[in-house]
């Protein structure tokens, strides 16, 4: 196998995971830039999308359905369940400590992800549970076909096609012009109009949206979930969040690439056993130069 | 029964007197400290019964040195502070050997009074390597498999019998799984060339995915993946490069020999080995101690059954070997005489492990490990 071919094995690998990170992150640094509130339940509502996603495909499997059919139903229930989740936790934790001093709500987050982690264990399993592959199986032409697989190829347009749609939906929609303006000032917001707790409240069920397809895709492509999944993958994608500039949308999408891409690169080229290093060495090189992220906007009001 | 106690120390101490080796009428004190009550129980109780029916063979026989041969079970429920008090009482009633103790952190508390008291112990269970590879305890033997042998046993297996040259080794970084995959290594590269490690490194538990560190393992030309660490990582492991369709045999451990890494895995479990206690189903005295076992108690011998009834033939067989309840004679006799017992023919390396005891390979095979022959 040539050098260029492992090059681009890794790069891929990279972009896949990366693809994984900034849809999570990107939950992170839609709630930081509303309410400037690290939502540490984040990555339980990846996770919870995945659960959901696998007792879904569970009992439609059993019914008989083909592989597209359980797809394409068992990704909408995973997401609009999640979103039930990210929704109600907003206004159980959240909500009622907005005017609260800024440590309570984070603290309350905390709770929350704990809370979640522990009702899954205890309301499912602690077990290692095995999941369906639901992502369509295709031929890729021999010359990527040895480099690329086609879950990893799934993986990085579906996220490609949602963060575009979100984009676009955040650019060019009403509501999307709430929430940059509910960003922007929220009191100011509120004077001209915008329903601040409807904004609020969508910045979570998008959030979790995104999440809940993340944990699709990974779970489906690693071929397996228990409880504690959220947990690495949430700091993963926190990380992602700060390092391309929390409160910043494309920064999280960045964020998450790079980060992909610098542990998929360290393994590649260096040592598996130094990932994590690299992985938080970048960051803090990152913050020293660039103390708000790469495309954070400093803003002293808010830090 | 305080008269009993008091009289076997006063003879006990009489023939300690009198010297070692004389041939007076007294008994010999078969010592059993280990868990007999508490959560742990069931580990400990099934040694306490091997010790007797072993014991009931030789009194009727006659007994051993003509001598009679007397069970004491000492329960420490597998805790250490209970673990140096049931050895306490085991030295002050001149316990001549000792069968236990059950678990490892219980028996690294309880050796330096044994060692003290030259007394030997041997454990059926306790699988800590650092009991013997330590060099602090002459007198702890046992007949169980150390945690680490399974490195060697891993290696030599991908060597030998899968007639791997350029061989992976990746572990978890967690004390057990690198402890195995460090094994695996030196064993691979002190094979004399017959077989290289062309890659040795730790992967995080618990991370998103494993492509990049499959793909190097790819971009090394491994011919066999050596791994050290649990199933969640090594099911995650072999489903990469299985998507990936890397054939190439998957060796790992007994944290891998679980029912949940081929629940997990699925198909992709197929064709993976992994190393295990060892399988004594071939062996006739496995079978007659067991059956000795029900005849007596009525029930299926619990765990570590087998090595406790190894154990206490291999002390019994020193004993006698030896001709002497003499501590040096006893230990001589343990590393150099062989003795037929459930788990093998045995006798005990100069650090106190079990020549020729320890684990087995096994292949998962529609969905059930199953032995390799």
């Amino acid at each position: 196998m040539g050098r260029m071919e492992y090059f681009l094995e890794i790069f891929f690998g990279g972009l896949t995971r990366g693809s994984i990170y900034a849809l999570i992150a990107l939950g992170y640094t839609m709630v930081y830039g509303i309410i400037q509130l690290i939502n540490f339940a984040h990555g339980e509502i990846y996770m919870i999308g995945a659960f959901t996603a696998l007792i879904v495909a569970g009992v439609l499997g059993s019914l008989g359905m083909p592989g597209y059919a359980i797809l394409l139903l068992t990704l909408p229930i995973a997401v609009i369940y999640a979103s039930a989740y990210g929704f109600t936790v907003e206004k159980i934790a959240y909500k009622p400590l907005r005017s609260a001093p800024r440590l309570s709500p984070l603290i309350s987050a905390i709770g929350m992800s704990i809370f979640l982690q522990n009702y899954i264990l205890l309301a499912q399993t602690a077990d290692f549970l095995p999941f369906p592959n639901l992502l369509p199986y295709f031929d890729l032409p021999d010359f990527v076909g040895g480099i690329l697989t086609s879950s990893e190829v799934t993986i990085v347009i579906t996220a490609a096609l949602v963060m575009a749609g979100l984009t676009s939906f955040i650019k060019f929609t009403r509501m999307g012009k709430a929430m940059r303006a509910t960003a922007q000032n929220q009191r100011m917001a509120m004077l001209v109009g915008v329903n601040v707790d409807q904004v609020i409240s969508l910045t979570f069920i998008i959030g979790s949206a995104l999440a809940a397809i993340g944990g699709v895709l990974i779970a489906s492509h690693i071929g397996q979930i228990n409880f504690y999944i959220g947990f690495i993958a949430g700091i993963k994608a926190f990380t992602a969040a700060v390092l391309g500039g929390i409160g910043s949308v494309p920064g999280a999408m960045l964020g998450g690439l790079v980060l992909g891409w610098t542990e998929s690169f360290a393994t590649g080229y260096v040592s598996s056993d130094y990932e994590d290093v690299f992985a938080f060495a970048l960051l803090v090189l990152i913050l020293i130069f660039r103390p708000a992220g790469i495309l954070g906007k400093a803003d002293s009001q808010k830090v | 029964m305080t008269k009993k106690i008091t009289s076997a120390i006063a003879v006990a101490a009489a023939v300690a007197l009198m010297g070692t080796g004389s041939a007076q009428a007294a008994e010999i004190i078969f010592g059993v400290p280990g868990a007999h009550s508490g959560d742990l129980a069931s580990y400990g109780l099934p040694t306490v019964n091997a010790a007797k029916l072993v014991v009931e063979q030789y009194n009727a026989k006659g007994g051993l040195l003509g001598m009679k041969i007397k069970v004491v079970p000492q329960d420490e429920q597998c805790k250490p502070e209970l673990a140096t008090n049931a050895a306490f009482k085991l030295v002050s009633e001149k316990v001549t050997v000792a069968l236990g103790h059950i678990c490892s952190g219980a028996t690294k508390a309880a050796l330096p009074i044994y060692k003290d008291s030259k007394i030997v112990l041997m454990s059926p269970s306790a699988t800590n390597p650092e009991l013997t590879l330590s060099g602090d305890y002459p007198n702890f033997f046992r007949t169980i498999g150390r945690d680490d042998n399974q490195g060697k046993i891993g290696a030599s297996f991908t060597m030998g019998k899968l007639g791997a040259k350029k061989i992976a080794v990746i572990h978890d970084k967690g004390d057990y799984g690198k402890g195995y995959a460090e094994r695996a290594k030196e064993a691979v590269d002190g094979s004399g060339g017959k077989a290289t490690t062309v890659l040795f490194e730790g992967v995080t538990p618990g991370a998103v995915d494993y492509t990049a560190i499959v793909q190097k393992i790819k971009q090394s030309g491994a011919e066999a993946v050596i791994f050290g660490g649990y199933h969640p990582e090594a099911s995650k492991i072999v489903m990469t490069m299985r998507k990936r369709d890397m054939k190439i045999p998957f060796v790992s451990d007994d944290g891998v020999k679980d029912a949940t890494f081929i629940k997990v895995a699925g198909e992709f479990a197929e064709g993976v080995y992994a190393s295990g206690p060892e399988d004594y189903s071939g062996n006739p005295l496995y079978h007659q101690a067991n059956e000795a076992h029900k005849k007596a108690f009525n029930a299926d011998p619990g765990v570590f059954y087998p090595q406790a009834y190894s154990a206490a033939l291999a002390l019994l067989n020193a004993i006698e070997k030896a001709g002497s309840t003499d501590y040096d004679k006893i230990v001589k006799a343990l590393r150099t005489e062989y003795v037929e017992t459930p788990v093998g023919k045995i006798r005990f390396d100069e650090r106190g492990d079990a020549e020729g005891v320890g684990f087995d390979m096994y292949q998962v095979v529609k969905g059930e490990f199953v032995l390799v022959k």
